[in-house]
């Protein structure tokens, strides 16, 4: 029995197909709101597309301020992109994650089945990254209907937005992991989110914030993601650039993981 | 211990199991069997380590020291592997409300690895064994609080489990819906599932435990059937009398000091009323009456697991 | 034997309560209230600076123009009563009221249900004066550092004006969330929301829309309350200000109304 048991318990393996489990309840629950989902996912890009890029554009443009003389829309429209899965990846992390751990039960009940707590993490992490590709494509499809984007390569920001989605989901599944209560996420959303969609590039060159503010921005996953879009949908890709965007991406995802691994294990099983 | 100790292999067996959180210590050194079929309750006030110990069998909270192992396995390396065969009825029904009854089943069974074929056929199977059928397409959130019971001992069921874990199972319940789940629990003891349960009840543990044990303060205090610790603790019947209370006085039966001296092996003197622990609660009337006390009122009744309770925890509130 | 003496509390003491309850509440969490009043400013900086390089002057009506801070800035104010107002009328209300569900508990005191409605809409509009002044300070010291943002001693107008578009998106937003069944429809809410933030001339002035659309636009609640706020920091008032003042203050009323009627119906039924 002890050897059996030496080979099969491996409580460090990564994943375990248990964790498709946890994506299938989310999508159960997702049944029946689906449509206002789509709905605010449809309406919500365009509405910012039009107000933004074409309304405050017409002001913008006026002055063809932008590198490149780039219209304010195509400048705007991959950086809306990204930031929305961001937002959308930033927000499940937060109240949905604690109100599982918490005020719901969900992962008390699951965690009485032969679910670990990797596979509640991972599980949820798909969903979310499900979640955010629904959303960019819908996106996406906004961008087609506008005309704000230069080039085909724009269908490629998708999966940069995911990547982008899940860069914030995975560190803050597992900051939420962490908390007891959920006013941690306040500071989070408003000295952290919210900066980040205002600062990172998204409506303005980087290059017109302070010079000491510049190499914040640098650091921050949103910044990576927003330039790799825009190049993708500009149709300016430099391959170097590209890649380092979406590499330093990649790594924030693995080290989320790996918290998040650490912190739900250390809040489930006690 | 020796002589309780089941005949057959135990399905669960702990010995000097602790649990601590940080320098607080929740399960102090705890011995027990369970042997299959069998219905075992832990009985104690709030705080006294019942919930902690069933979380450790259940495998989702880790033995701090000491040894305990479910069907034989070790819960830290096959913790998955004992949840296949476990049943968890949690002290919070943890629903999910957004799904519907049905659908909190189905899901539930996917979490066992069973088809979703499979799990839709058990699933419609116990949403009648628990009478809830015509709700199967509800929202769990307006049913009633026995309701919700029932379907999470449905969904404890899911998985065909041959060890059910119910913690406080009819808390909060009303007697229609307590007794509805007796009578489930029951069935499935006679269908050879062995029930392991906490409770606060003495009437429950009495209903539905053939052995149980008695915990107070992170420790276990007594182990038996419910008659073996009314023998051993208590005695056959308790008479209870009340007084009135005299001018000036603050309790009842503050008067009465001496004159129910010898009238029986304990006696309590509780500030509403005079509890007499007497195999003979007729003879002990009698006897009373002679020495010229005019109680009240006069109740003799059967001991019961309650009078054992509080004889082994005490009066005094815990939490 | 005490004899029962009928105790007639002023107007508004009652509604206190439930500004003292929310005050109680809040003491621990601090944090959340502190933090709102730095997201409008975030926006200042980013759209005003940062999006205003890019733009430069932007004309007001009546002929002059202004840089682009000092154009968003009002806007900004207006915003954000707005959406701390419907916060805390959506979300924080909906909570309290199917699911904490402490106004159960409230009104089987002598508190009335009006008593509520006027209590919630008395604590949003304390939460977002705190964020009014604070934004109008910073705007003010800005403006000393010779950023010129507040150009007309009229702008200290605009805090009795946040105070307005809040009282009447409070009582617009708590009168629709008395309809809510689920925390899904808030997205139909933020719906309604989002186009306004949008599009009420907050960003950019709304000269470029078709007239039928421009005449639209001057009837939602939130280009009054720029409108309001944007004459008083740019000192380019008007008699229209009156409309203004009087649009406001009737959407919150009526809003009230309908609440207390509608709680009648979800608490006492």
């Amino acid at each position: 029995m002890t050897v059996i048991g030496l080979r099969i318990a491996r409580p460090g393996a990564i994943a375990s197909r248990r964790s498709l489990r946890v994506l299938e309840h989310d999508l159960l629950v997702f049944r029946r709101g689906w449509f206002s989902y789509l709905l605010s996912g449809l309406s919500q890009p365009f509405l910012y597309l039009v107000a933004m890029g074409i309304g405050l554009g017409l002001y913008v443009n006026r002055n063809g301020s932008l590198p490149g003389g780039v219209p304010y829309l195509d400048y705007i429209a991959p950086a809306l992109l990204v930031t929305q899965a961001m937002m959308a990846g930033a927000f499940e992390a937060a109240w949905p994650i604690m109100g599982k751990i918490t005020w719901d039960g969900t992962y008390e009940a699951a965690l009485n089945t032969p679910l670990s707590a990797c596979d509640l993490l991972l599980g949820d992490l798909m969903w979310i990254g499900f979640r955010a590709t629904l959303l960019s494509v819908l996106f996406l499809l906004v961008i087609a209907v506008l005309g704000a984007a230069a080039s085909p390569l724009v269908v490629l920001a998708v999966p940069v937005a995911v990547l982008t989605a899940l860069a914030f989901a995975a560190p803050i599944m597992a900051f939420t992991a962490t908390q007891s209560r959920d006013s941690g996420f306040n500071a989070l959303f408003r000295f952290g989110i919210t900066p980040l969609f205002l600062f990172s590039g998204t409506f303005f060159p980087i290059e017109k914030l302070p010079l000491f503010l510049q190499p914040l921005a640098w650091i921050t996953p949103l910044y990576h993601g927003v330039a790799a879009a825009r190049s993708l949908s500009l149709g300016q890709v430099e391959p170097v650039g590209l890649t380092v965007h979406i590499s330093a991406l990649a790594v924030v995802v693995v080290a989320g993981v790996a918290a998040g691994r650490i912190t739900f294990r250390r809040r489930l099983v006690v | 211990m020796p002589e309780t100790a089941p005949a057959t292999a135990p399905l669960i067996h702990a010995r000097g199991l602790r649990k601590c959180f940080g320098a607080f210590t929740a399960v102090d050194g705890v011995d027990f069997d369970v042997a299959p079929g069998e219905a075992f309750g832990f009985l104690g006030p709030n705080g006294a380590g019942k919930t902690s110990t069933m979380r450790m069998i259940g495998t989702v909270s880790p033995v701090t020291s000491g040894t305990l192992t479910v069907f034989g396995l070790d819960p830290a390396r096959h913790g998955a592997k004992i949840r296949t065969r476990l049943g968890v009825v949690p002290q919070a029904d943890t629903l999910d409300n957004e799904l519907s009854v049905l659908e909190n089943l189905l899901i539930y069974g996917r979490y066992f690895d069973l088809s979703w074929a499979e799990s839709r056929r058990r699933a419609i199977e116990l949403l009648e064994f628990v009478q809830l059928t015509d709700r199967a397409n509800d929202k769990v959130e307006p049913l009633s609080g026995g309701m919700k019971r029932r379907l999470v001992i449905a969904r404890s069921l899911i998985n065909e489990p041959s060890l059910l874990l119910l913690d406080e199972p009819t808390t909060g319940l009303d007697p229609q819906a307590r007794h509805l789940l007796w009578d489930r629990l029951y069935r499935l003891k006679q269908r050879g599932v062995t029930l392991c349960l906490t409770t606060h009840y003495m009437d429950e543990a009495e209903q539905l435990c053939d052995r149980l044990v008695v915990m107070d303060r992170a420790k276990i205090v007594a182990e038996g059937s419910p008659r073996q610790l009314i023998e051993k603790y208590v005695t056959k019947e308790v008479l209870e009398l009340r007084f009135p209370r005299a001018e000036g006085e603050a309790d009842d039966s503050a008067h009465l000091d001496g004159q129910l001296d010898g009238l029986a092996e304990r006696i309590e003197q509780l500030p509403d009323r005079v509890l007499v622990y007497t195999a003979d609660g007729e003879a002990a009337v009698a006897t009373a009456f002679e020495r010229g006390l005019r109680p009240a009122s006069v109740l003799v009744r059967r001991s019961t697991l309650e009078d054992v309770f509080l004889r082994l925890t005490g009066r005094s509130l815990i939490e | 034997m005490l004899a029962l003496r009928t105790y007639r509390p002023l107007p508004l003491t009652r509604p206190a309560r439930i500004v003292q309850r929310n005050m109680l509440v809040y003491r621990h969490s601090f944090m959340v209230i502190f933090s709102g009043f730095f997201e409008p400013l975030f926006y200042l900086f980013s759209m005003g600076f940062g999006v205003g390089a890019l733009i430069g002057n932007v004309p007001l009506g009546n002929g002059s123009s202004v840089s682009y801070a000092v154009f968003i800035a009002p806007a900004l104010l207006a915003s954000s009563s707005m959406n701390g107002a419907i916060y805390e009328t959506s979300n924080n209300f909906f909570y309290k009221l199917k699911h904490a569900k402490i106004y159960d508990a409230i009104i089987a005191t002598p508190m009335s249900l009006t008593d509520v409605a006027r209590g919630e809409v008395m604590w949003a509009l304390m939460r977002g004066s705190l964020y009014a002044v604070g934004f109008i300070v910073v705007v003010a010291v800005l403006g000393l550092a010779g950023l010129g943002l507040l150009t007309s001693p009229l702008g200290l107008l605009a805090f009795p004006a946040a105070m307005v578009v809040g009282y009447a998106f409070a009582g617009a937003g708590m009168a629709a969330t008395t309809f809510v069944r689920q925390w899904r429809d808030f997205d139909y809410m933020q719906l309604a929301i989002m186009p306004m933030f949008l599009f009420s001339g907050t960003f950019y002035p709304i000269d470029a829309y078709p007239p039928a659309l421009q005449a639209f636009v001057q009837c939602t609640p939130l280009y009054r309350g720029v409108h309001l706020i944007r004459a008083l920091t740019t000192g380019t008032p008007d008699a229209t200000l009156l409309i203004d003042l009087a649009y406001l203050i009737a959407l919150g009323s009526i809003g009230l109304a309908i609440t207390s009627r509608r709680l009648g119906k979800l608490l006492q039924s």
